[in-house]
């Protein structure tokens, strides 16, 4: 089911745990979904006086593909300048991952979702201009959050509806 | 100290050698169709037939009311589709929340036919209230479907209640009791249709059966030769029904022995893990399947948990095996109300005829750390 590059990194894990001194965290997914991620960045100059992520962690509550692609996430986004880190995408951590089983592609979503949020915290923090690319991705995954709860409120709702009422018809979380 | 240590015997058992050696010889020698005229077919009818007066006998039912099947899939479907066929058309169906999919997804496809359902809540841990079945029973009731043993969290359901509830109000009783079958007493008199698969009990897997009282009405879902009493038409799997008699022998011979080896286990299983902070126990710690343990562990999420253990050489579940590609938590621990933070976190522990307690041990033995090690990584602290 995962590729040997996928238990590696789920078996060690790389940048694992809280930053000691972060400068922002992304928190994205839903425990109710079975899905969290906490990505914890620092930033700093390097010699040309660019910012850097001079350190890049993450808290995750997940499955092996979580798990996995916060490991991988971490490490694509080590040492690079925020403008490269906000490139880097959903489909980057699948790939350096090997891929992933079809149905657990939305966890390098939450990876890459995860890094463009702690970088939109920073920026806003320091009162940057915020990058067209970045303020829109923002915006799509906060409405995603929002109508993932939506659905588990109406998902719990109807758990307590007596007659005629569907068991199969969960809220899909991907 | 064994390689690997197998603690999924919910979702499949080994084969065991003696029901092997039974089935081997209707592969080879006996390779006959059980609805041929000649030696060959006359052999395999023999078999057949020798095996169904032995599951007969062994669950106190007569051996014309057992149709064998490809499983207890096939089983499920005959018994709600077959006699919401026989019904002909529309009525209502009752079952509960916590059933297994193949019950739960026939009663969903009969409701997108116009067939009314309702599913019935349980309680914390998992059993469905004999009154409230009666309660929910209208004038157009055919059939009321409730598991004899949960699959997921081992809870024994009141069938034998809800069974004699039917009867005399011509409303045919279904249980699914594969995960029941050799494990616990089943009260058959109270039973109109029951399902079950040989593989749960260290027999092959593709065979099952539905037993059909007499005077139970069911339309087939397979069309063909007529076989099975024209139930279930297709030629007989042979070696399969042979070993599915083998091991019903086969449990029923160490019956006591085993399941009093598996309450043990479990009750050690209880005391030792709930040990661990943040940990519940989804189902009910007595009346129970002797085999099924069910934990929920806060912070972590289940298949994380499974794959940590599978590192270890200890195979586990987090669920039913059927749901595991599945994101959603399970129907089951939200219908028994574990809060949908902890729902994600659950880990079946179900035992089998070859479980030592050297086994547990060693799952005991490093269960805590693999749960210290995913609650590093995770946001969430649990409290102490």
């Amino acid at each position: 089911m995962y590729t040997e590059k996928v238990v590696e990194h789920f078996r060690h894990p790389h940048n694992m745990g809280k930053l000691k001194e972060y400068s922002a965290v992304g928190k994205v997914g839903n425990i109710l979904c079975g899905d969290v991620m906490w990505l914890y960045i620092r930033v700093a100059k390097d010699e040309q006086g660019r910012d850097v992520l001079a350190d890049v962690s993450w808290e995750t509550f997940g499955c092996t593909a979580a798990i996995a692609t916060s490991s991988m996430v971490s490490d694509l986004a080590k040492g690079r300048t925020l403008e490269e880190a906000i490139t880097i995408s959903n489909r980057d951590v699948a790939n350096e991952l090997g891929g992933l089983p079809p149905i657990k592609m939305h966890c390098s979503g939450l990876a890459a979702d995860a890094l463009n949020e702690a970088i939109y915290e920073y920026m806003t923090k320091e009162g940057r201009e915020i990058p067209a690319a970045l303020q829109e991705r923002h915006e799509h995954i906060q409405k995603d959050m929002a109508t993932l709860e939506e659905r588990y409120k109406v998902f719990l709702d109807r758990g307590a509806a007596k007659d005629d009422a569907s068991a199969a018809a969960e809220p899909s979380c991907s | 100290m064994p390689d690997r240590v197998y603690l999924d015997n919910s979702a499949t058992t080994p084969v065991a050698s003696v029901v092997l050696d039974a089935m081997l010889p209707y592969f080879g020698a006996e390779y006959g169709n059980a609805s041929s005229l000649h030696g060959y077919g006359r052999e395999a009818r023999r078999a057949v037939e020798t095996s169904r007066e032995s599951i007969a006998e062994a669950l106190g039912v007569r051996s014309d009311e057992i149709v064998f099947t490809s499983g207890a899939t096939e089983a499920d479907n005959l018994a709600i589709v077959g006699s919401a066929l026989a019904h002909g058309g529309g009525g209502h169906i009752i079952t509960s929340r916590v059933e297994h999919d193949a019950a739960l997804h026939a009663v969903e496809w009969l409701r997108s036919t116009g067939v009314a359902a309702t599913f019935l809540d349980v309680d914390e841990v998992g059993r469905v209230d004999a009154d409230a079945v009666r309660a929910a029973m209208r004038r157009d009731t055919f059939l009321v479907s409730v598991m004899a043993g949960n699959n997921e969290i081992g809870t024994l359901e009141p069938i034998g209640d809800i069974g004699r509830m039917c009867r005399g109000r011509g409303i045919l009783f279904h249980t699914d009791a594969v995960q029941a079958l050799g494990k616990v007493d089943i009260e058959i008199e109270a039973v109109d249709l029951l399902s079950a698969s040989a593989h749960k009990l260290h027999g092959p897997k593709g065979v099952g059966f539905l037993v059909v009282r007499r005077g139970t009405r069911l339309v087939p879902l397979f069309h063909g030769g007529g076989h099975e009493r024209g139930l279930r038409s297709g030629t007989e799997n042979v070696p399969g029904i042979v070993g599915f008699a083998a091991a019903v022998r086969l449990a029923l011979a160490e019956r006591r022995e085993v399941t009093d080896a598996m309450r043990r286990m479990r009750r050690r299983l209880i005391d030792r893990v709930l040990q661990i902070p943040g940990t519940r126990l989804n189902g009910d710690p007595e009346q129970s399947l002797p085999h099924i343990t069910n934990f929920s562990f806060a912070a972590i999420e289940g298949e994380s948990l499974v794959m940590k253990l599978d590192e270890e050489g200890i195979a586990t579940s987090t669920g039913s095996a059927c749901s595991s590609p599945n994101l959603e938590p399970s129907h089951v621990l939200v219908a028994i109300g574990v809060p949908l933070s902890m729902a994600h976190g659950s880990l079946r522990i179900s035992t089998g005829r070859e479980t030592t307690d050297a086994d547990i041990d060693r799952l005991l033995d490093v269960l805590p750390s693999v749960v210290g090690e995913l609650r590093a990584m995770s946001p969430f602290k649990v409290g102490e």
